[in-house]
């Protein structure tokens, strides 16, 4: 069986989520088994992940399981993955699932593999693959032991709608005593989070200054897109730091990163160049990002960008 | 389990950083016997960066601030030493190199896990992960084999009284929380700010103990058997500033992306 651990925001399951069953139930397939999620604390859409290929969605609802800890979730789902019968356990490779993943492999005595970006091949070992070295070469690692567990990288598949909502049954699992205690959480709120953005606007030292953001959430406004920056923004505060991407920041993967004076430095683009579809808009014809990209505008950004906001409001407003 | 940490009643604080080694960030990326081997030829070595700038930094500054020590640890061949020897230099106490060459992520955690125990350490120290393999996973693994707290990406640790308040990234912001000694963290952007060895710093960390020690008993159950170089690009298409219909157009129907 494959078991995976569904993460919700805020009770509720998104992208993320739906890719990670998705992602479970064509491992499960390949594998010739059933998928099953587990959700853990209160939720309100968890019935939702059937439709997504879970043909049992489990919960174990205990209100201590509102605030995340990796001690006490590492136990659980490790005694819910021995209790299912779990071969492979599947986890989103979020913050979160970053911090269960070692720990499950450990508990689990299970061979694992971060931020796996396709579904497992199966036929002569168990064997999946994972970007590395900043995107520039691509490692496929075997699994050695019977047990496996697996982190998805985000916007790696689509998810599939393949069967129906289903009710999520209770799961008996005692709790322990978390040890650590959460004193607050702050997130900005209304924004798709960076990880899991599909369309991502991102700006660099080329805007000359904190005060000139405008042009930028506009257009990220126009296309309902996420905005980053690169390192040295966030590093002089022109930008809050979660939205500095890059090999020291967040790696992402979007369908489409529009880079807007940023020189395309190799470690600037090791967190972005497994995005589908590059645009960059520099001055210099000779920036290294022209090399990466999909599509190139060689321009001064403050004529560019409002003309492309422009555009962008007319699609919009035809499509 | 419980009792292979001392906590110390009188903050002196002993802490375990975990260094790592990897290509530097520019370095080339090739791969011999037919794509089996990563190709070390010519490549520069940097200590891993997280574990530099931010790990091994804010752990001296602890000690500094409430006494104690630091001490390194790295498993590894001896080629690693230069490495430690300037994480000795940037003010580390001594350091230990457990003697291997790793294979996969488990088996590191496993012999830093070991060591750890025999240590009484307050709190190990990681980065957030190593720049090559991305894995995030280690100081998770140690965490789980000493059943202790793990907080992943701290962006501010400060100790208050018996506890330390640790902020870490989540999506799209952050979250605070008291954790109790001792602890696994591993350390992201904003911990502390890098150190760069001065000579005297260096003179010293030559005449720093660096023990090393033979590894325990650890499996490899995942490891790489094949590498590829991706695909390489197509060349760039350029848009007309003046005609961002046409980049719009591009992206509708070529791209299909919006
Ligand atoms: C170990 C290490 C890790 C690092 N990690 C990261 C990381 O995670 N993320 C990251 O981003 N960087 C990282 N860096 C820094 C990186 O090397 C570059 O210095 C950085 O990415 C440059 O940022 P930038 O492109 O915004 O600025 P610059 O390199 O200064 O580029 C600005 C660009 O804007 C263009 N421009 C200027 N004016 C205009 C205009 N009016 N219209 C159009 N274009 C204009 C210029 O032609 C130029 O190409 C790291 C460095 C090191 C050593
Ligand atoms: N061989 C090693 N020796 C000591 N520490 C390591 C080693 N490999 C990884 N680490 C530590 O574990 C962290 C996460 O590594 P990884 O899980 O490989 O991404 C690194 O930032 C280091 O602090």
């Amino acid at each position: 069986m494959v078991l995976v651990f569904a993460e919700s925001q805020k009770g509720q399951f998104k992208k993320a989520a739906f890719e990670a069953v998705t992602f479970g139930k064509q491992t499960a397939d390949a594998l010739g088994t059933s998928c099953v999620a587990l959700t853990l604390g209160s939720s309100d859409n968890a019935g939702e992940l059937g439709v997504y290929g879970a043909e049992k969605v489990y919960t174990v609802g205990d209100d201590s399981l509102n605030r995340f800890d990796s001690q006490v979730y590492t136990k659980v789902i490790a005694a819910a993955a021995n209790e299912l019968g779990a071969s492979v356990v599947v986890l989103s490779h979020s913050s979160t699932g970053k911090s269960l993943l070692g720990r499950l492999a450990v508990r689990l005595e299970a061979g694992s593999v971060a931020g796996v970006n396709a579904v497992p091949t199966v036929d002569g070992g168990f064997k999946v693959t994972k970007s590395v070295f900043s995107g520039k070469a691509i490692a496929q690692y075997e699994i050695h032991s019977n047990r496996k567990v697996l982190s998805l990288m985000g916007n790696s598949l689509q998810p599939a709608a393949v069967g129906a909502a289903v009710s999520p049954e209770n799961l008996a699992i005692e709790v322990p005593a978390s040890s650590i205690q959460v004193k607050s959480v702050e997130v900005v709120e209304g924004t798709v989070p960076l990880p899991e953005a599909e369309l991502v606007v991102s700006a660099g030292r080329g805007m000359k200054g904190p005060e000139n953001w405008g042009i930028v959430e506009e257009l990220a406004g126009t296309l309902g897109a996420t905005t980053a920056c690169s390192r040295p923004v966030a590093d002089s505060d022109w930008r809050p730091h979660h939205e500095h991407v890059g090999q020291t920041g967040v790696a992402i993967r979007p369908n489409l990163y529009i880079a807007i004076g940023i020189s395309g430095a190799i470690q600037h683009l090791a967190g972005v160049n497994n995005s589908k579809v590059i645009v960059v808009v520099n001055k210099d014809p000779e920036a290294p990002f022209f090399k990466a990209a999909d599509y190139g505008v060689v321009g001064d950004l403050f004529d560019v960008l409002p003309r492309l906001n422009e555009s962008l409001k007319k699609f919009k407003a035809e499509a | 389990l419980i009792n292979f940490f001392i906590p110390n009643i009188h903050f002196n604080m002993k802490l375990l950083v975990c260094v790592s080694k990897t290509p530097d960030t520019t370095a080339k990326i090739a791969f011999t016997g037919g794509g089996t081997e990563f190709d070390t030829n010519g490549v520069q070595y940097i200590m891993n960066p997280y574990d530099e700038w931010y790990a091994l930094v804010r752990a001296i500054e602890l000690k500094e601030k409430e006494g104690g020590s630091v001490t390194i640890v790295n498993v590894g061949p001896a080629a690693n030493d230069a490495v430690i020897r300037k994480g000795l230099a940037i003010g580390a106490d001594e350091a230990v190199r457990i003697n291997a060459d790793p294979k996969s992520s488990m088996y590191v955690a496993k012999q830093i896990a070991e060591y750890a125990k025999q240590g009484g350490f307050d709190a190990v120290f990681c980065g957030k992960e190593t720049i090559d393999y991305n894995g995030a996973e280690v100081g998770a693994m140690i965490a789980e084999y000493l059943d202790v707290p793990y907080i992943s990406f701290a962006s501010k640790l400060e100790k208050e009284g018996d506890k330390a308040v640790i902020h870490r990234e989540i999506e799209g912001g952050s979250e605070a929380a008291e954790v109790p000694f001792p602890f696994v963290v591993s350390a992201a952007k904003g911990l502390a700010e890098q150190r760069i060895p001065n000579m005297r710093g260096i003179m010293m960390a030559k005449r720093k103990p660096l023990q090393v020690v033979e590894p325990v008993e650890a499996a490899d159950l995942a490891t790489v058997v094949q590498y590829e170089l991706p695909p390489e690009k197509s060349e760039v298409k350029l848009v007309d500033p003046e005609n961002m219909d046409e980049l719009v157009r591009l992206l509708h129907e070529e791209a299909k992306v919006i």
